[in-house]
């Protein structure tokens, strides 16, 4: 410390303010005592480079058939079995993690857009605009998110981009409503009247002061989106309504084997795993970025 | 005699709820060029939401606000964003004032940035001078607010008001979060501030000391109305309205065996939504007559320029006692 003349207002350890406080360590820092939450980074993590290393990794073909080898349980040359084509099980669900983990990542960066944009212009302008935009939130979340999901698909018709689009208008309202309480308590702040004061304009304001304070909330409901997304694009594929065959989407690949539950179910049991684990892996993320972005950890 | 720089006359906000809320109701003052205006009252008798109607951050319902020759009122979004140029404000809460994600350095630059004053290394050199001039090191720009003290950041939040140089600061409760030993460091740097850029305060509080301490003038609220308003020293000395004299009474003196005159007021402030008729004090009023129960008491106004609006007054033609 260079100067000591103001030193009754010197912070009362220096050394401590001294260490440089990134945002992103501070948040590494809190997140990794979450043991939990590390193993869910951890399988993400591991499916995310499964996902983009699947054609290098897999065995064979997603589309490879071989008659012969039908419904081969698990073996050292097929590790997850095959299925009624005689295709390999674990290629298949490697191509599939790029499909689920797309479908939950796209999905859910539309509906944060969105959701961010319109739920910010309700909370910050309200009035009327408020009642219009809170008001189709309500209608929006008045039909059970996956019958909705269901009624766009079947009005746009069946496909993996279909159900991709359903997804992400149905989860549009969830961030809405998230990003619209947090504005509401926002501009009453004081550094946001601090902002209209010095006579910044509202587009300022809102990108510079409400948006950078209400991101903890949306990361972390995103994160736990993602797994939501992921479930309902199964869902739809389960119900033939997203990603259409041969395409190795898991929930398509669970209801193309469900008839075979009986006789072969590693074809149903590994698909089912690997939705499982993905979702878990978000949620337990979500959780733990929960713990780590709440307020109190400022220090 | 100098210049006056604003002049408000018959403020009123009323906040239309379930009732009408009377938060300030026909304030009206002057303040000249380079002198500090001081605001006391109660929680809750409007003083701040005036401070917040000079700054437009909240529209008055009636009455103007005439700030070096254009009145405020009238000015459309976007004059009246020019025009911030030359009032700012500094908040109570040096905590919440500050915007945690940005740094000090962002935060004190920001105002400039937004009334386009000069280039990136001009305005980083101007943070730099500002913190010196708060009496902070110019080493604290990268860091973040949360690293600061009550007293440091308050510091930041009047070099962001000081910024783009204005002419009128409205400073509401601007010590009143803080420690008392802090209290007079941040009161001695307003202080010298003002001195070497002739800057006018409005200075908000409910510290009867504090207000002492910076004012040269002092006006008193009560119920959204100025009860009495006069020099600094007269109405210290010399209190007349019985609100300012019940007020000054509360003050703890440093001195056990001292016995003062005690006015205790009995009750609560009335709710602004249903004010008392006559006089807004005659609920409370030690020396209530009458006539306040019915009647509103005209001001009055000695050859001091001592205002104040009590029925004792009313009939006096010098208010002397």
């Amino acid at each position: 410390m260079p100067k000591l003349e103001h030193s009754p207002l010197q912070p009362a350890n220096p050394i401590e303010i001294e260490k440089k406080t990134s945002f992103l360590r501070l948040l590494w820092h809190n997140y990794k005592k979450n043991k939990l939450a590390v193993i869910g980074l951890g399988i993400i993590l591991a499916f995310i480079i499964l996902a983009v290393f699947a054609g290098l990794i897999a065995p064979e073909g997603i589309n490879e058939q071989k008659t012969g080898e039908r419904l081969l349980p698990p073996s050292s040359q097929y590790w997850l079995g095959t299925d009624d084509f005689g295709r390999d099980i674990l290629s298949r669900i490697l191509h599939g993690a790029r499909l689920s983990l797309t479908v939950g990542f796209v999905a859910v960066i539309g509906s944060v857009i969105v959701g961010t944009l319109v739920g910010v212009i309700a909370g910050y302008y309200g009035k009327w605009i408020d009642a219009l935009i809170s008001r189709g939130f309500d209608i929006l979340l008045a039909f059970p998110s996956i019958l909705l999901a269901i009624a766009i698909v079947a009005v746009l018709g069946p496909s993996l981009q279909n159900a991709l689009l359903a997804i992400a208008i149905i989860n549009v309202p969830t961030f809405g409503r998230i990003v619209r309480s947090k504005v509401l308590g926002l501009k009453e702040e004081d550094y946001v009247e601090a902002a209209r004061s010095i006579g910044m304009k509202n587009s300022r304001i809102i990108i510079y002061h409400i948006l950078p304070n209400s991101m903890a909330p949306i990361i972390v409901q995103a994160t736990l989106c993602v797994a939501t997304a992921i479930l309902e694009a199964a869902a739809l594929g389960f119900l033939g309504l997203g990603a259409q065959a041969p395409d190795p989407e898991w929930g398509r690949m669970l209801s193309d084997s469900r008839t075979y539950l009986q006789q072969a179910p590693w074809t149903v049991f590994f698909p089912g795993i690997a939705i499982m684990l993905t979702v878990l892996g978000f949620n337990l993320i979500g959780d733990g970025l929960r713990d780590a972005l709440d307020p109190k950890m400022k220090e | 005699m100098t210049e006056t720089i604003l002049e408000v006359t018959n403020l009123k906000k009323y906040f239309n709820h379930k009732h009408v809320v009377k938060a300030v109701d026909g304030v009206s003052f002057t303040l000249k060029k380079g002198e500090t205006l001081g605001i006391v009252g109660e929680s809750g008798c409007g003083k701040s939401t005036t401070g917040r109607m000079l700054m437009r951050l909240i529209d008055a319902t009636e009455g103007s606000i005439v700030f070096q020759g254009k009145n405020l009122v009238d000015l459309s979004i976007k004059q009246m964003r020019a025009m911030r140029k030359d009032v700012q404000m500094i908040f109570q809460d040096p905590y919440a004032s500050l915007n945690p994600r940005h740094t000090i350095e962002r935060i004190i630059e920001e105002p400039m940035i937004v009334h386009k004053m000069g280039n990136k290394i001009e305005r980083k050199e101007r943070v730099r001078e500002l913190l010196e001039i708060v009496g902070l090191s110019s080493d604290y720009a990268k860091r973040y607010p949360h690293q600061f003290s009550g007293g440091q950041r308050q510091r930041i939040g009047i070099a962001r008001a000081l910024a783009v140089r204005p002419k009128l600061i409205i400073a509401d409760e601007p010590v009143s979060a803080l420690d008392v030993s802090v209290q007079a460091q941040v009161l001695n740097l307003l202080d010298d501030l003002q001195k070497k850029f002739e800057l006018t305060y409005l200075f908000i509080a409910h510290d009867l000391s504090v207000v002492r301490h910076i004012s040269n003038r002092v006006a008193v609220m009560y119920l959204g109305r100025i009860v009495e308003l006069a020099n600094r020293d007269d109405l210290y000395d010399h209190p007349k309205h019985p609100y300012t004299k019940a007020l000054l009474s509360s003050v703890p003196i440093p001195a056990p065996d001292f016995e003062k005159e005690e006015t205790e007021l009995k009750g609560d402030i009335p709710s602004p939504s249903n004010p008392p008729t006559g006089c807004p004090f005659h609920t409370r009023c030690p020396l209530v007559m009458e006539k306040c129960k019915t009647k509103v008491p005209q001001a009055r106004q000695n050859s001091n320029g001592h205002y104040v609006v009590c029925h004792l007054y009313n009939d006096k033609e010098d208010m002397a006692i």
